[in-house]
């Protein structure tokens, strides 16, 4: 049985659905991630499971007891807020022994369970500053060990790196994986950012418009998207339009339009004259002035139309027809070389068949 | 930088003229006039003589003396302080539901609330006080009400107009607007994310409020204190008008000194010591505000 199960959740608000039949079920000790842009239902899923929402329909099992309807006191779950929504009025200390008072525990054993999770969080020293004398990813520690100082059977977590800078945010998420590992609990994450969706979770719930498009571990989510709108918010990717040609086991070949046929790997039912999409991940397309041709590959010459240099990676957009613009992306892995190739640069662009994966959705 | 200075100068002329004028002066006339002699048909007697070619003042400290000697006097302002107490009390009890109210309805409601709970300061001051009078007096259907309901309960029925619950009535109502608008300004400010976490981490409805709320609107309660506290130990209308003849409070009485048996030292001296004792009391509270609005 898992820890947490969510069974067909539907929650409205007026004529708007925002989370429209969900079920999903996580297991102990998972850094789960519900994953999307914003409005696609996760933040509501998660105040569902905190409590601060009843579902309209279907059922929310913790430990096989439905949960729906107890109030977000009575709930062995805890909340990191976005904003962390420390207590301004309390101390650090006094901050993290919260809900520890809240349950009643004597005062010694308050003391001794809060130096443990001040030494977890590294903010020992800081116990009698006030929140606002901490920085922030300080006080976002806090909110954690605030949330888990009394061992909930789940913890939810709503963007809480939203409000910090890129750098700090890494370390942050290094410090949470690492978090989770030591106190073994269940963590369920949610974030609109798809790059700490794939560092941090060991399954993914990518959802959009109240629904999970696809439930998966990181790997499988961003290299065989399920649908296009799984394959364009993953990632960059490009997504060609094709119809399928000839079945052949586990290879068919595919008519992309304006370009050629390509073979690629077959999906489950698919069948000749099947529309749908070939999504191309960049970095899996090989680019050159000059590429060698091979069986097992799809092969295109094309122009460069632009370059986008970013630093460590360099993307090119090549046009191989008409119209039809791939995106490449290449490492700027050779010493004193900026950029490869410039605007209007013949080119020869190549991926193999399992590069990529057809999308009938 | 100069300029800045020169212009800091230049705005604060204005307020400092008025202060100077109608605070500092009057204050130091009131001061000086406890330490004379009554003048032999009420007011000042002089405060110097010229006797044999020699300055002689004419300066006395028998106006305290009076005052510590009679035990009355010290009662009538315990009693104005109680009264005071009571109607800050009362203020906070009826006004922070309200402030709350208004502070968590939404936006479209908030501005309306508000205007109702000005709306008051539009009609004067004595009117309003008056309006209570006739609300209170035994054949209003208030009073009747109340004494159906008293009557109910198996008492004998009870007058309120000119008793001290007339007083309290008319101290609550003249005064709970300057409660509420500070409690609201400082409850609208709170971030109701604090009550989720709160409610998240375990505390019911009762500790969220006395756990979060309550310390957090503590700078606004004092404010408001301030505001009803200050200006209800100084009433006198509301005794004169709607109380009996055992509700006079240390208005009151400094009002008769002053207007009615002209002994304007006597005045005065109950004027200091109420002045003194409301900026001990608003002193205590700035610096207890300041230490809870340094922690929020």
């Amino acid at each position: 049985m898992a820890l947490l199960e969510i069974n067909n959740v539907v929650k409205r608000f007026g004529d708007f659905t925002a989370v429209n039949n969900v079920s999903l079920s996580v297991e102990a000790g998972e850094f789960f991630t519900l994953l999307g842009p914003s409005g696609c239902g996760k933040t509501t899923l998660l105040r569902m499971l905190a409590g601060f929402e009843q579902p309209d329909s279907g059922a929310i099992l913790l430990d096989g007891k439905d949960v729906s309807q107890v109030p977000p006191e009575k709930r062995p779950v805890h909340t990191v807020f976005q904003s962390y929504a420390l207590f301004p009025h309390m101390t650090v200390r006094q901050n993290i022994a919260f809900p520890l008072k809240m349950a009643g525990w004597d005062a010694k054993k308050i003391e001794t369970q809060v130096d443990e999770l001040l030494e977890d969080v590294r903010l020992t020293q800081f116990g009698q500053r006030f929140p606002h004398e901490l920085s922030g990813g300080q006080r976002q520690r806090v909110a954690i060990a605030r949330a888990l100082v009394d061992r909930p059977r789940v913890l939810l977590l709503d963007e809480p790196l939203s409000a910090l800078d890129a750098k700090l945010r890494e370390q942050m998420q290094i410090e949470l994986i690492n978090l989770q590992k030591e106190v073994g609990i269940t963590f369920v994450y949610v974030t609109h950012d798809q790059g700490e969706a794939l560092a941090l979770s060991h399954r993914i719930a990518v959802m959009s418009h109240g629904q999970v498009e696809q439930l998966d571990i990181p790997e499988r989510i961003y290299s065989h998207p399920k649908n296009r709108f799984v394959a364009d918010f993953i990632g960059q990717c490009n997504v060609l339009e094709g119809t399928v040609k000839a079945v052949d086991g586990a290879t068919m070949t595919v008519d992309l339009k304006g370009c050629g046929t390509v073979k690629c790997q077959s999906v489950p039912n698919a069948k000749p004259g099947q529309a749908g999409w070939l999504a191309l991940r960049p970095e899996k397309i090989k680019l050159d002035k000059e590429l060698g041709r091979h069986d097992d590959e799809a092969h295109f010459k094309g122009r460069v139309h632009d370059c986008l240099y970013l630093g460590d990676v360099t993307i090119y957009m090549v046009e191989v027809a008409e119209g039809v613009i791939i995106e490449a992306m290449l490492p700027n892995n050779i010493p004193g070389v900026a950029k490869f190739f410039d605007d209007n640069d013949v080119v020869e662009v190549a991926w193999r068949f399992d590069a990529g994966s057809f999308l009938t959705e | 930088m100069l300029r800045n200075r020169l212009g800091k100068w230049l705005l604060s002329w204005p307020p400092l003229v008025y202060l100077t004028l109608f605070f500092l002066i009057p204050t130091t006339i009131m001061f000086v006039a406890a330490f004379r002699n009554p003048g032999d048909y009420g007011g000042l007697a002089p405060m110097y003589n010229i006797e044999d070619g020699k300055l002689v003042w004419d300066l006395t400290l028998d106006n305290f003396s009076r005052l510590v000697e009679e035990p009355l006097y010290f009662e009538l302002f315990l009693k104005s302080i109680g009264y005071a107490g009571l109607t800050t009390l009362l203020c906070v009890l009826l006004a922070y539901p309200l402030a709350w109210l208004i502070a968590t309805t939404h936006k479209k409601w908030r501005d309306l609330l508000l205007l109702m709970v000005i709306l008051p300061f539009w009609s004067n001051f004595l009117i309003r006080i008056y309006a209570w009078m006739i609300i209170l007096g035994p054949q209003s259907a208030f009073t009747k009400a109340v004494n159906w309901v008293v009557t109910g309960l198996g008492f004998e029925p009870i007058q309120l107009l000119f008793t001290p619950i007339a007083v309290m009535i008319g101290m609550v109502y003249v005064h709970l607007p300057f409660m509420v608008l500070p409690l609201y300004a400082n409850l609208e400010k709170h971030d109701m994310a604090l009550l989720d976490a709160a409610q998240d981490l375990g505390a019911s409805a009762w500790q969220r409020f006395w756990k979060i709320t309550w310390p957090l609107s503590l700078p606004g309660v004092f404010a408001g204190s301030a505001l009803v506290f200050i200006p209800a130990l100084g009433m006198f209308a509301i005794p004169d008008i709607l109380g009996g003849t055992d509700s006079i409070l240390i208005g009151n009485l400094i009002k008769q000194q002053i207007l009615d048996t002209r002994d304007w030292p006597f005045g005065s001296v109950l004027s200091i010591v109420l002045t003194g004792g409301v900026l001990l009391i608003a002193g205590l509270g700035a610096l207890v505000a300041r230490k809870g609005a340094k922690r929020g």
